[in-house]
């Protein structure tokens, strides 16, 4: 498997605490590595330097071959590195349908065209309704976001950053505050993204992880403690002393 | 979504620039020079905010110096003409590149920051233009500089008043205009997006800062307008153009008519400039009065007057 | 240059420097700690001013007055607050400095209204008119070195009062999660208000001690205001430490600029550009400084909050 996202050596610093400390980690095209850790593990901390919201302080992030340790979030973005966010950030005032929208025009490219009124472009009405149709959110289009169930949101947040068609999704909780039932059909959704899209997976719920990944990396303390295929990181000592809490 | 063919906005904004377009009207049958001059200044307070609206409504940009951009128009019209220039179209020309330069330097600069610091950083620009301009002795210095007369620009004979009060209502009919086409437009969408939440902006790959840079320009430019209208409209240019209150003013009429909806700070404009002109006929303390109608639309009518003239969808 | 000059510009910007900082103290803590744009800080700077105005008219006596006018503008901060400005904390900047630039129109007319449309005029006590002669050849007047001391003094007091009282505690507490202290049992708004008086009583001393350099007039405090809003932008809003450190820098650049300036410029360029440009540059050189400082910290010297 093509290496799509290698880290190497990843450090930050908030204060004396070290959220990232020399973290190692790759991604492979297509693969699912899933990152897994107690609250406070550092995980949303390394996504954020993987998507240049934040700078990491020392180490290297190599995307595609690239160097993309110092490039800004959203050339980054244009890329093929797509993230969602923990906590759902969307454009409040905007409907599922105008919020895809402008995912779309992010990928077809610069929006400075000033005159063609883009709330009736076909162009991009109809790729951003085949976004929304992907989460199953196509009959909900032309809701604004505020009224949208909190599993909507959370769909929406994923068509915003498949609609960018990524080589890389990185997935901070996608089924972070979701009752059962969303869960399962956001745990669906994933499992047939599978494949074809690269995912970095933070996620607490184990029956998830265990269901998705292709691999499986451990944060404690900012320091990745293990690394490997489900089978191998439900076996380890070491995990289950410093993360399921077991004596072993 | 779409409005409805004929919305309430709609039948508003024809219903406005039917009044407006009647006033000359008015001023000829009744001998009332003077309400030409009231409406053809209210008409260009009325351009500056609409140019505001664009960053303020639409970007949410608190510019609190867009009076500088009126003032650099201003003066280049003035300048020009104190130096023989009486070609209008190159007299505005320069006006409108003179302020696009300006709003660009201004903006490359104060765009780096955010939120209240933003706001101050455009107050500052405005004031060291407004002490530029007390300081030009050469051009009048504090007392301001006379423009000695007006032009003509193609069939318009600016010398005629009822001409000049035409051109200014088509420069702001334009400018609505061209306002809508920019907020519907991909770059639009991309300016009002980053207004809700730049976060989600940055993580779709666009960077805001060029958008609104871009936007910042448009804005700025369109206000230099303004400010050449004024000129001509005044024959004077004087650093009072860029006082910090008057900036203040413009935001008072975008806020009072409905942010981010474009006609509404033409309303906010009129209502503003004449709700000064009755007060000031009753009182000479006006400012007592006008005060605390601000203070009461700031608490009680938050989306504007636009926003109950419009109804819901304005 | 002249030393002995520089020396007296440098006590001259020092003095408005100081004054500069009792207007941005009480103004950094209301934003910092209330989120609140008030552009109406100005004008309680301007009824500082007229109260003791007033109040000598009335009292005869200096120190009098300025014991009644610093209260006085307390009281009016206060009512501000109550009817006004508690209303605009959680709404967004921009509402807020419409609202309050609606009060300074008010205002600004209201002490027309009162006192009239001419300017007043304040005497100093004959006690401070006089000047010392701080080195041989340098007098400088005595009053403006009070100024100074005050000033001082009330940076020293608000220094204790945030770091080593409990009120202090709260204040810093408040600004940085108002939730938590409300949800450990503090009256908030009462903690708003009381701070809003302090800083209202802050600009009134400003307002006090100046009148009798300047003529008391409507309209006296916006061109202030922008100056103070200069400083605690330069220092970091919501910093007590920043705006000290920006008002002094401020005070001493604008007064060293305006002395200094045309004579450096005309060793450089001719009488006539030096003498046109001069005094142009100096005015604005505060602000080059507030888009310089702000291009390379976009929050300020010492500031957190946006």
């Amino acid at each position: 498997m093509a290496e799509l996202l290698a880290v190497s050596g990843v450090t930050k610093r908030f204060g004396g605490i070290a959220a990232s400390d020399g973290v190692d980690l790759t991604v492979a095209s297509g693969e699912c590595h899933a990152l897994i850790g107690p609250n406070g593990a550092g995980k949303t901390t390394l996504i954020s330097q993987v998507s240049g919201e934040l700078k990491p302080d020392a180490g290297r992030i190599v995307f595609l071959g690239r160097d993309i340790t110092r490039e800004p979030a959203p050339k980054r973005s244009r890329a093929g590195l797509a993230r969602s966010f923990q906590v759902t950030c969307l454009i409040p005032s905007f409907t599922a349908l105008e919020n895809a929208t402008l995912a779309i025009q992010a990928k077809q490219g610069h929006s400075f065209s000033f005159w063609r009124d883009a709330r009736n472009d076909a162009r991009l009405i109809g790729p951003a309704m085949a976004a929304l149709s992907r989460v199953g959110l196509d009959a909900r289009a032309g809701v604004p976001v505020g009224a949208l169930a909190h599993g909507e949101q959370r769909a929406l947040e994923i068509a915003l950053a498949l609609a960018l068609e990524p080589r890389l999704l990185l997935l901070d909780e996608p089924m972070a505050g979701m009752g059962p039932a969303d869960a399962s059909r956001m745990i669906a959704l994933l499992e047939s993204l599978k494949g074809s899209v690269a995912m970095l997976l933070v996620e607490h719920d184990m029956d998830a992880v265990f269901r998705l990944a292709d691999r499986i990396s451990v944060l404690v303390y900012g320091k990745v403690i293990a690394s490997g295929s489900p089978d191998q990181v439900r076996a380890d000592a070491e995990v289950r002393r410093a993360y399921l809490g077991e004596a072993a | 979504m779409r409005s409805p063919v004929i919305s309430r906005a709609r039948i508003a904004t024809v219903l406005l620039f039917a009044l407006l377009a009647l006033v000359p009207v008015y001023s000829t049958l009744f001998s009332a020079p003077f309400y030409l001059t009231l409406f053809a200044r209210v008409m260009i307070f009325a351009l500056a905010a609409v140019s505001l609206d664009l960053v303020l409504g639409f970007g949410g940009l608190v510019s609190f110096g867009h009076a500088a951009y009126l003032g650099v128009g201003a003066y280049a019209v003035g300048i020009l003409a104190y130096h023989g220039v009486d070609s209008v179209f190159v007299l505005w020309g320069a006006a409108i590149l003179a302020s696009a330069l300006v709003a660009l330097f201004i903006g490359a600069i104060s765009l780096r920051t955010s939120g209240m610091y933003f706001i101050m950083i455009t107050l500052a620009f405005a004031q060291m233009l407004f002490y530029l301009a007390v300081s030009l002795k050469a051009y009048g210095g504090d007392d301001g500089l006379p423009i000695a007369k007006r032009g003509t620009l193609g069939p318009f004979d600016l010398k005629s008043d009822v001409q000049l009060y035409y051109l200014i209502l088509i420069a702001l009919g334009l400018a609505l205009y061209l306002g809508h086409r920019i907020v519907g437009s991909r770059f639009g969408r991309v300016l009002e997006g980053a207004k809700w939440n730049e976060r989600r902006a940055v993580a779709l790959g666009l960077a805001p800062y060029r958008y609104r840079l871009v936007a910042f320009v448009i804005s700025g430019t369109v206000c230099g307008l303004a400010g050449a209208l004024l000129a001509t409209l005044t024959n004077f240019v004087s650093p009072s153009y860029m006082a910090w209150t008057r900036s203040g003013e413009i935001i008072v009429m975008v806020v009072l008519g409905g942010m981010a909806t474009l006609t509404g700070p033409v309303i906010g404009a009129v209502v503003l400039l004449v709700l000064e002109e009755v007060l000031a006929t009753l009182t000479i303390h006006w400012m007592l009065i006008l005060g605390p109608i601000l203070v009461l639309v700031v608490l009680f009518a938050r989306r504007g007057l636009w926003g109950w003239i419009a109804g819901r969808h304005g | 240059m002249d030393p002995l000059l520089l020396l007296v510009q440098a006590l001259n910007g020092l003095q408005l420097g100081v004054m500069l900082f009792l207007l941005a103290a009480g103004l950094t803590l209301v934003f910092g700690i209330m989120n609140l744009v008030n552009l109406a800080h100005g004008s309680l700077y301007m009824v500082g001013a007229y109260f003791m105005a007033a109040f000598q008219a009335w009292t005869g006596s200096f120190v009098l007055a300025l014991l009644l006018a610093v209260p006085a503008t307390l009281l009016v901060g206060v009512a501000v607050e109550l009817i006004v400005l508690r209303r605009l904390y959680d709404r967004d900047h921009l509402d807020q400095v419409l609202g309050t630039f609606g009060l300074i129109l008010f205002f600004n007319e209201l002490v027309r209204v009162i006192w009239g449309p001419a300017a007043l005029f304040v005497s100093m006590p004959q006690a401070l008119s006089g000047t010392v002669v701080l080195l041989p050849g340098a007098p400088y007047p005595v009053y403006r070195l009070v100024i100074i001391g005050v000033g001082l003094a009330v940076a020293a007091f608000l220094s204790w009062l945030v770091t080593r009282t409990r009120t202090g505690m709260l204040i810093r507490a408040g600004a940085s999660n108002p939730t938590m202290v409300a949800a450990l049992g503090v009256d908030i708004r009462l903690l708003f208000t009381l701070v809003f008086g302090l800083g209202a009583a802050l600009a009134g001393l400003a307002g006090a001690m100046a009148a009798p350099l300047l003529s008391v007039e409507a309209a006296m405090g916006d061109g202030v205001l922008i100056l103070t809003f200069v400083v605690i932008v330069i220092g970091g809003i919501g910093s007590i430490r920043g705006a000290f450190v920006a008002a002094v820098l401020v005070g001493i650049v604008d007064t060293v600029g305006r002395a200094f300036l045309p004579i450096l410029l005309r060793e450089i360029f001719n009488r006539q550009v030096a003498n046109a440009a001069g005094p142009a540059l100096a005015s604005m050189l505060i602000y080059v400084l507030m888009a310089a400082i702000l291009v390379f910290r976009p929050r300020g010297l010492f500031g957190a909050k946006g």
